[in-house]
């Protein structure tokens, strides 16, 4: 009796457990797509992590609001399930495993930063989910031969190659003497790389090359080496603190030097509340709103910043930016594969061509968008002190002449 | 490894001056450090933790308009009630207990005011910008921002008001009374209770200041509290406890060392470098001291 009791509950327990994993393996239930993403929402890249979210969250109300996906001749609407990676990729890592063999989800978008989607990237390859990523630049992403990732974003080491073009042109062709530090994380030194590879090509000479620590508050060092040699070239690349770091030191020990190119300045709200003493700084960005890329959802650039304004409260940085695409360029992908079968949807991921508010998107066999440049803007301030972003570089977009050289300190 | 630090006899001097400014700061911090070290037995893993909680302070009073200066004066009167508070809610439990649980529980405290202080002001890299101009010297050859001076001073002056408060106030010679023996001290009616407190509470107080201190010329995030923790606790360790001259002298040699270490081995090698020294002078104090022992036997 009792032992009946036992098999019956267990087996019971069995069928639950059957009954719900079935339920939730087809991760197209009903008239919804779910997607799955680990994002940063607390640890050092919380601030960015939200960007993203908002601008996943953004894509996803925008593109049910306007009709939702087609498929196979019926309407289905994005969800997303998020979970919080504390930062941490080993944690990233984890949840990405979780959502493809618990949540069932078949879908993927990406985290913040090169270093999350590298841990993530192994785990959707292992299990052929295409993932669409909007956050991590990393060369090194891109030459593994990963079949399902997908960037909407340049790769790093394309950021600040045009600065360093644009100088030696303005050097008339001759190339230039660069200093440069960057931050010893996978993303500045493709930038590092990036602009290694620059200086070779354009005959120009690097004459101070120094990396920062991750705990770096302190560039004192450097600047006293870039007053000494004067370099025509300073280029800092460290996130948001290499930038403010940056900004901060370069002010106050009055260095001059005839262009100043860093990443990163957006995030760091560098024309808002940094104003003058940031004022001629030439920054790399993936996006900005001047650039009059079109398309049928958010229309463009500036309806895209004044909506996003209007939704979350603040002037949207790239990182949002890009991530509302990654939405809609898998909606054009599922649309075109019309099925939801992993391998369809991957192979018309691949064949992507299209435009979007945020730039032109074709994916590189190796998953980085190829046909998106970099933008250059210039921290540029009016007589009261009021200070905004214009783009200056390609001259295609450029909303205001590039100021060079650089006044100098005690002409200012 | 770069040598142009000795190259060129001004940035020599350059990076001595740096490094004292700096030293003088690194040095208020580890002074705090040595106080309750000294008087409670407790090495606080959650020093760096209340340096940026103190520094968060004058960021939020920059961002409301209030010259981040007054900082100074606010964080430390805030600082001293967290203080107390941390004791009473936990440092109290462990003051008695030996060693290891104290910096466990310091660590947890450390741990905990990391991720709270990145719940309540997020991930950002902030800071408040003084407005101070810079000072150049030997014309224009060296460069020193005048925040750097200003938080200098800013240290030396909090510094020798303790220093006389320590010895002038009944609290201060409670405090020193304490420190030498605390039993003693009890029997003869002091209030040890209250002493733990309050020397927590001024330990937290001087990390304010030197908090406010760095929002104005350095950088602050939830995540950098570590290096000031083992900055502080390697002057302490130079120095010993209760010899405040050593404190301020370590803490300046400790800033020359890093600025030199900075130039020659490169920004990167900066922390590592102090990290590196700290190893080396435990290992040497260790040999010093079994060498004693050796000698007593």
């Amino acid at each position: 009796m009792k032992i009946n009791k036992i098999i019956l509950s267990f087996i019971s327990a069995i069928a639950i457990l059957f009954s719900t994993s079935v339920a939730s393996f087809a991760k197209v239930v009903g008239d919804k797509i779910v997607l799955g993403a680990a994002i940063s929402l607390t640890g050092k890249y919380s601030s960015n992590g939200v960007h993203t979210q908002n601008g996943y969250n953004m894509a996803v109300d925008r593109i049910n609001s306007m009709g939702g996906v087609k498929v196979g001749g019926k309407t289905y609407k994005f969800e997303i399930i998020y979970y919080d990676d504390e930062s941490n990729p080993k944690r990233a890592a984890q949840l990405a495993e979780r959502l493809i063999s618990q949540d069932g989800v078949e879908f993927m978008l990406g985290p913040y930063s090169s270093g999350l989607t590298k841990a993530i990237a192994p785990v959707t390859e292992k299990y052929g989910v295409p993932m669409v990523e909007a956050n991590g630049a990393s060369r090194s992403l891109f030459t593994k031969g990963y079949k399902y990732l997908f960037a909407v974003l340049a790769p790093a080491n394309l950021y600040l190659d045009v600065a360093i073009r644009t100088a030696v042109e303005l050097n008339g062709g001759k190339g230039v003497r660069i200093a440069q530090a960057f931050e010893q994380d996978a993303f500045s030194q493709d930038v590092r790389l990036g602009i290694l590879d620059a200086a070779k090509e354009t005959g120009s000479e690097i004459i101070i090359d120094d990396k920062l620590p991750k705990e770096l508050n302190d560039m004192a060092a450097t600047l006293v080496k870039v007053k000494q040699m004067k370099p025509d070239v300073l280029v800092v690349s460290g996130h948001t603190k290499g930038a403010l770091t940056a900004i901060r030191q370069i002010a106050e020990m009055k260095v001059d030097v005839p262009m100043l190119a860093m990443t990163h300045c957006d995030a760091a709200k560098l024309s808002k509340q940094h104003g003058k003493n940031s004022q001629y700084a030439l920054c790399a960005s993936q996006w900005h709103k001047t650039l009059t890329y079109k398309d049928n959802f958010f229309k463009d650039g500036m309806t895209y910043a004044a909506d996003f304004q209007k939704e979350f409260g603040y002037d949207p940085p790239y990182q949002s930016a890009e991530s509302s695409a990654a939405l809609l360029v898998f909606k054009d992908a599922f649309e075109r594969a019309n099925s939801f079968d992993q391998k369809k949807v991957r192979d018309a991921l691949a064949a992507t061509n299209m435009q979007t508010f945020y730039g032109n998107i074709k994916f590189a066999p190796g998953g980085q968008n190829v046909d998106k440049p970099m933008v250059l803007f210039q921290v540029m301030c009016d007589g009261a002190g009021k200070c905004e972003n214009k783009v200056v570089a390609p001259l295609k977009w450029a909303s205001a002449k590039l100021i060079h050289p650089i006044p100098k300190w005690s002409d200012r | 490894m770069d040598f142009m630090v000795f190259q060129y006899p001004m940035i020599t001097v350059q990076a001595c001056l740096d490094g004292i400014l700096l030293g003088i700061l690194f040095a208020l911090i580890a002074y705090g450090m040595a106080l309750q070290w000294g008087v409670m037995n407790i090495i606080n893993i959650a020093q760096g933790d209340l340096v940026i909680l103190g520094g968060y302070i004058a960021y939020f009073m920059y961002l409301y308009g209030i010259h981040p200066a007054w900082g100074v004066i606010v964080s430390p009167i805030i600082m001293y009630f967290v203080g107390v508070g941390i004791y009473k809610l936990v440092i109290n439990k462990v003051v008695d207990r030996d060693l290891f649980i104290s910096i466990l529980a310091t660590f947890g405290i450390s741990i905990l005011f990391m991720q709270l202080m990145n719940f309540a002001f997020g991930a950002d890299v902030v800071l408040a910008n003084s407005g101070y101009g810079t000072t150049f010297l030997f014309d224009s050859a060296v460069v020193l921002p005048n925040s750097k001076i200003f938080s200098a001073f800013v240290s030396i002056v909090f510094a020798i008001g303790l220093v006389i408060y320590m010895k002038k106030s009944k609290l201060g010679r409670a405090i020193r009374a304490t420190a030498q023996n605390a039993r003693a001290a009890k029997i003869l009616g002091v209030d040890t209770e209250k002493v733990y407190a309050a020397t927590f509470g001024l330990n937290a107080a001087l990390c304010g200041v030197a908090g406010a201190l760095i929002s104005i010329t350095f950088t602050i995030h939830p995540y950098m509290g570590l290096p000031y923790t083992i900055r502080s606790f390697m002057i302490v360790i130079v120095a010993g406890l209760g010899n405040l001259p050593g404190v301020a002298m370590s803490g300046m040699g400790l800033g020359v060392f890093e600025e030199f270490a900075d130039y020659i081995l490169g920004t990167e090698f900066r922390i590592g470098s102090v990290f590196l020294l700290l190893v080396l002078i435990l290992v040497y104090r260790r040999f010093k001291l079994s060498r004693k022992r050796e000698y007593l036997k």
